[in-house]
């Protein structure tokens, strides 16, 4: 399978050729800039699924390309995908067309830096997932954080600029931390008097419970800033709100997936003792996430703050997942990711047809659309349906997946962490009530034009891949369960526990040995 | 045929109607004119396609488990749903008699219906969509009953819920319509999260002994092992049921469900879903069958149902509205059967009630079809000489409602009573007592409801000579109902009238010998002989109060007032539950906690950043000579330090 074609460079560095040359066109010529960016996007997903087909189930980094950079620092240009990262990477692929099309008729001004700037993300969100370098990460965690400032400023809603500076804001002071954590366990990590940033070598560092402990707060800050867990999420219903379109689909289907990331990347594998000692508290926070995020979505006015809240409760399942430390939590958290990426991606598309429509995003707007717009409305139904976790739909599966790994860890925290199911289709369907049911109450609802052509394109390939990943989850499953194993054992090393969901229920706490 | 053949086409039962309503949903996506194509004529044709081949196939699988004289179910496995590590399911269909039972009849009422429909929304808008629609619903349905372990029966059960949701909403341009279809779903959510705790706890318990599946045929064998915690994964299955089924106190969606078009209502929320609770507990009965306690509190809240949603109907005018607390009660009475452990008692009732209730569901369609949408009971009256075939049918229905031999109710509900009359000593005593109150209760409302809308003068707005019988795509079905409300009950006739009950032993080899204390025949004869007696004095009272004396219509009191208000337990719940959690959140979670702590605190920080930022910006004065003074008194400061340090 593995060619000597640098399949992963290409695929990180054409977007990044492709934003230096829209650069070189004239303003103006908008048609060419989306025109160009989709088919680059396109193309790139393309790669994205060659490379997919390629993949090999196993835990072993794959598509890998090293040269060094710095050689005294030990840091290298060093890219690899495996089961982490590889779904993750085709979601960025697969969104990234998507935001691109729906861009079509909402920007309008700056089209060039716009189309540019979505790709430069790209660039920044593959490079990130594909980095087998900390350094190399941290550069390119930085570097998606750039473009993104800029959507949000210049394309965003009437108070983008708070929202820009609170976004950035939260999410350097968590970089800052993450640097100093890197390079600490670089250092520890030194071969032979050569720091090493390979994170493949920073896997194998030892440390002591309070060395871990200190890079557990620094590292999980910046994480957990980015993902976010509560209380840390109140930039995130700012920064939803005041994107474009795009910028939402892109931040909730793929940014805050990076915080989840890191956490599988650096702080499950580096800081097992750690992770374990934080672990209840990382659950309740979770939890609270859960419920939190969806009591307070539903006393949302605003559609896309609903939205917006709505990851907070959802990204509190993944956090949930990962911190039972068994399988199916780890595969249910990972599966949960995309789902998340889809169904809020959908939603914040449908959001911004609205908002295309009406120029409103305010609930008390709108009412009976389904009479109006049927088709978006069978649109919305569906999306609505897969973020509620309907069975047979995609949000099912990584529910389940975590909602029962939880039990098998501590049956109240399951409880707990259910009544969220509930609470998700209150908020949800009460969206969609106001919104689609009912009477028309305004006059410019009674003559909306339904789905276009073009939003259809958008939206058709998203349905059908909620149903698909609803009935047929085990190809995915399948490709990410040798890699999650290899975390688990590397999580549960320090505690002699075993894989599967026997690790939770055989979980003595008494006898864990949490020094290394 | 046989087993072989037949084990191969079991995905066609809930297939077909699937395809159904995809094709039906595309059509209808796709046609440029919206309304114009697809014909109505192609789209009733393909709505009927897929319940008529389901019912076919379900008919064949019931002949081969007939058949054969092993008692093994037929099962098919279509390929790997979820794999992860140990977790493990499989999509897959079995078929065991239990399951045959509830193919045969919600296939038949299933089809029956879709005919009924044709005539019903004929002129309807959403003529597709609602094809579209109830196709799901029979699918999803299907899959529930087929499904050959916990999660895909989830699958079904949910899927169920949806179609009921899309249906109750199915006129969403009503708001209140809308938000029924809301409330339903949202309940049957609450009832749904303690069905997955109730899957986690049975998987989880059976993990901790080895390898842990969740297919019924493995759970059957392996039951043994959840007995440590029988009581609380049987009570937090049950929780999943009481949504489902209407059930206290989570029964308040199903009268308002009434909101979809009719004959939802006898489908969905009569004759099938509604039952899929009572199924699931006799599909799980091998764990309701270790813990008494809960078998116990299953049959009290099953009469608790019962009764209340009984009273209740005693003042309610919407005929749909009666007949919705009616199922209510019935199905109650279901839940007092499989709690008492007579689980082939509850499905006989299940099975007898299809046809009944969609019978009477039906009945009142064709009433309200033909008064143009008028559905308050006190608005009619005398329509048996204007709607024959309705009347005659919906009477017939009745006479099995009310439990009068030898119509299919009397049957099982006798048979109900009987068990429950056998089992627990002084409990199950007073569990029958109140049975029987409940039955006379439901034998007067029912007649009431009979009395004022069939008999006595004409109330309506329409004029009389202007009333007309439906039409025969209509009508056909309810006679098919009618003659199925006076037949079913023949299954189940118990030994003690010289029966031989086929019904139950049809099930045994699902549920095992029912054993009961055995009592002569003489006292089950007085059982019966009492039950049927309350049945009529019921009626009688109904009569000496509504036909003797002229139906006048009149503003409820007292009592009626408070049944018409359905004890104003919407209210409660409201006032108790729903808004102090939804004041609370935008109150105190949004406002104080997300805006003004953390938000603010967030601020705050940033504030303070710029503040201080302002008060060290003063330093800046942009002279040498400042600059020169820091210097200074700087290098100072660090000498002094030095100095301090080495001393």
């Amino acid at each position: 399978m593995q060619m000597n074609v640098p399949m992963l460079s290409i695929l990180t560095f054409l977007p990044l050729g492709t934003f230096v040359l829209l650069l070189l066109t004239p303003q103006g010529s908008s048609k060419l800039h989306r025109n160009l960016s989709l088919c680059v996007s396109l193309f790139v997903f393309l790669i994205s699924c060659v490379i997919l087909k390629d993949f090999i189930p196993t835990s072993i980094p794959q598509f890998a390309e090293r040269f060094p950079l710095i050689d005294k620092w030990g840091i290298s240009y060093s890219v690899s995908v495996d089961g982490i990262s590889i779904f993750l990477v085709m979601l960025v692929t697969f969104l990234t067309p998507i935001v691109v099309l729906c861009s079509y008729k909402y920007i309008t001004k700056n089209t060039r830096e716009y189309y540019g700037l979505i790709l430069l993300l790209e660039f920044g969100m593959i490079g990130t997932l594909v980095a087998a370098d900390a350094m190399l990460f941290y550069v390119f965690w930085e570097i998606m954080l750039v473009p993104m400032f800029f959507i949000i400023g210049m394309w965003g809603g009437e108070r983008r600029v708070y929202a820009t500076i609170k976004f950035v804001l939260f999410t350097l002071v968590g970089s800052l931390l993450l640097l100093i954590g890197l390079i600490y366990t670089a250092w520890k990590a030194s071969k032979g008097g050569h720091i090493s940033f390979a994170i493949s070598d920073m896997h194998n560092v030892v440390l002591s419970t309070k060395e871990q402990l200190w890079l557990f707060g620094a590292f999980s800050l910046a994480f957990a800033i980015k993902v976010p867990m509560f209380p840390l999420h109140t930039w995130l219903p700012d920064a939803h709100t005041e994107a474009p379109t795009g910028g939402s689909v892109i931040l909730a289907g793929v940014l805050l997936k990076m915080g989840v990331y890191g956490f599988l990347r650096f702080v499950f594998p580096i800081l097992p003792t750690a992770s374990h000692l934080f672990a209840p508290v990382m659950i309740i926070l979770s939890i609270i996430g859960i419920i939190y995020g969806a009591l307070v979505a539903f006393v949302q006015t605003d559609i896309k703050k609903l939205v917006a809240y709505s990851s907070v409760s959802h990204l509190g399942y993944v956090m949930l997942g990962l911190f039972v430390f068994s399988l199916q939590g780890f595969q249910g958290g990972m599966y949960q990711m995309i789902n998340h990426g889809l169904s809020t991606g959908a939603l914040f598309l449908i959001v911004g047809m609205l908002y295309e429509r009406r120029h409103t995003r305010l609930m008390s707007e709108f009412g009976g659309l389904a009479k109006t717009v049927p088709l978006l409305a069978i649109v919305f139904m569906v999306s609505m349906l897969s973020s509620v976790g309907l069975p047979g739909l995609n949000g099912f599966i990584g529910e389940f997946l975590i909602l029962l790994a939880t039990f098998a860890a501590s049956p109240l925290y399951a409880a707990f962490a259910a009544s969220g199911v509930i609470l998700g289709a209150v908020y949800l369907f009460h969206l969609y009530q106001k919104v689609m049911f009912g009477p028309i109450t305004k006059q410019e609802n009674e003559k909306l034009p339904d789905l276009s052509f073009r939003e259809a394109i958008i939206m058709i390939p998203i349905l059908l891949l909620m149903v698909i990943m609803g009935l047929f989850p085990n190809p995915i499953l399948k490709r990410t369960e040798p890699s999650m194993q290899k975390i688990i054992q590397q999580v549960n090393l320090s505690t002699m526990q075993t894989r599967d969901f026997s690790a939770a229920l055989q979980q003595d706490q008494g006898s864990i040995n949490h020094d290394r | 045929m046989d087993r072989q053949s037949i084990e191969q086409l079991l995905w066609v039962i809930p297939f077909a109607p699937l395809i159904g309503a995809l094709a039906i949903g595309l059509l209808c996506a796709l046609s440029p004119k919206r309304g114009s194509f697809p014909s109505r004529t192609v789209v009733g044709f393909l709505a009927c396609l897929g319940p008529l081949a389901s019912f076919m196939v379900a008919g064949g699988v019931f002949l081969a488990l007939g058949k054969s004289p092993e008692t093994t179910p037929v099962h098919q496995t279509l390929f790997s749903w979820i794999q992860c590590g140990a977790f493990s399911i499989n999509f897959a269909f079995e078929a065991d008699r239990l399951t045959a039972v509830m193919l045969m009849f919600v296939t038949f009422v299933g089809t029956i219906i879709h005919f009924y429909s044709i005539g019903y929304m004929g002129h309807d808008k959403g003529y597709a969509r609602f094809f579209s629609y109830l196709n799901l619903f029979l699918s999803a349905m299907l899959i529930l009953v087929l499904g050959s372990n916990l999660v895909l029966m989830f699958l079904g059960w949910e899927g169920v819920g949806l179609c009921s949701y899309l249906l109750i909403a199915f006129w969403f341009d009503d708001e209140a319509k809308a938000i029924a279809g809301k409330k339903a779903f949202i309940v049957n959510r609450i009832g749904d999260f303690g069905f997955v705790l109730g899957i986690f706890l049975i998987y989880t318990t059976l993990l901790k002994n080895g390898p842990s599946s969740l297919e019924f045929s493995f759970l059957a064998t392996h039951a043994y092992l959840l007995a440590p915690v029988a009581t609380i994964a049987s009570l937090l299955l049950f929780t999943g049921a009481m949504g489902k089924s209407a059930q206290i106190p989570l029964y308040v969606w199903l009268p308002d469900a009434m909101a979809g078009p009719t004959p939802v209502s006898a489908l969905i929320h009569a004759a099938t879903m509604v039952t899929a609770g009572v199924f699931m507990v006799a599909r799980m009965h091998f764990l309701f069958d270790l813990s008494p306690l809960s078998g116990q509190l299953v049959a009290g809240v099953g009469i608790a149902t019962a009764l209340v949603a009984a009273l209740i109907g005693f003042g309610q005018n919407d005929i749909k509205k009666v007949l919705a607390y009616s199922t209510v009660s019935q199905l109650g009475y279901m839940f007092v059967a499989v709690g008492a452990g007579a689980y082939s008692a509850g499905i006989f009732h299940v099975f007898t009630h299809a046809f009944f209730k969609a019978c009477l569901f039906l009945g009142a369609g064709s009433v309200i079809h033909a008064l143009h949408e008028e559905q308050d009971i006190r608005k009619m009256g005398g329509l048996l000489k204007k709607l024959p075939i309705t009347g005659t049918t919906f009477l017939i229905a009745w006479l099995a409602i009310c439990g009068i031999p030898p119509f299919a109710g009397f049957f099982s509900k006798d048979e109900i009573l009987w068990s429950v009359f056998n089992t627990w000593g002084a409990y199950g005593k007073i569990l029958w007592v109140l049975g029987l109150f409940g039955a006379g209760c439901t034998a007067f409302y029912m007649s009431r409801l009979v009395f004022i809308t069939f008999f006595g003068k004409n109330r309506s707005s329409t004029a009389f000579e202007k009333i007309h019988e439906s039409p025969p795509i209509m009508t056909i079905p309810l006679i098919i109902l009618a003659l199925g409300s006076v037949l079913v009950g023949f299954f189940g006739i118990p030994e003690a009238l010289g029966g031989s009950n086929v019904f139950a032993s049809w099930l045994t080899p699902v549920f095992g010998e029912h054993t009961s204390a055995t009592h002569s025949n003489f006292i089950e004869y007085v059982v019966m002989a009492l039950s049927v007696s309350v049945a009529f004095i019921g009626i009688t009272i109904a009569y000496i109060k509504y036909v003797r004396k002229p139906f006048i219509a009149s503003e409820p009191r007292g009592i009626a007032a408070f049944a018409e208000a359905a004890f104003h337990v919407d209210a409660l719940y409201r006032i108790v539950l729903i808004n102090p959690l939804f004041s609370f959140t935008r109150n105190i979670l949004f406002r104080v906690v997300d805006v003004a702590i953390i938000d603010g605190a967030v601020n705050g920080i940033a504030k303070l950043s710029s503040v201080s930022g302002g008060l060290v910006r003063r330093l800046q004065t942009g002279t040498v000579r400042t600059y020169l003074y820091y210097f200074g008194a700087g290098a100072a400061l660090l000498m002094l330090i030095v100095y301090i340090g080495k001393w």
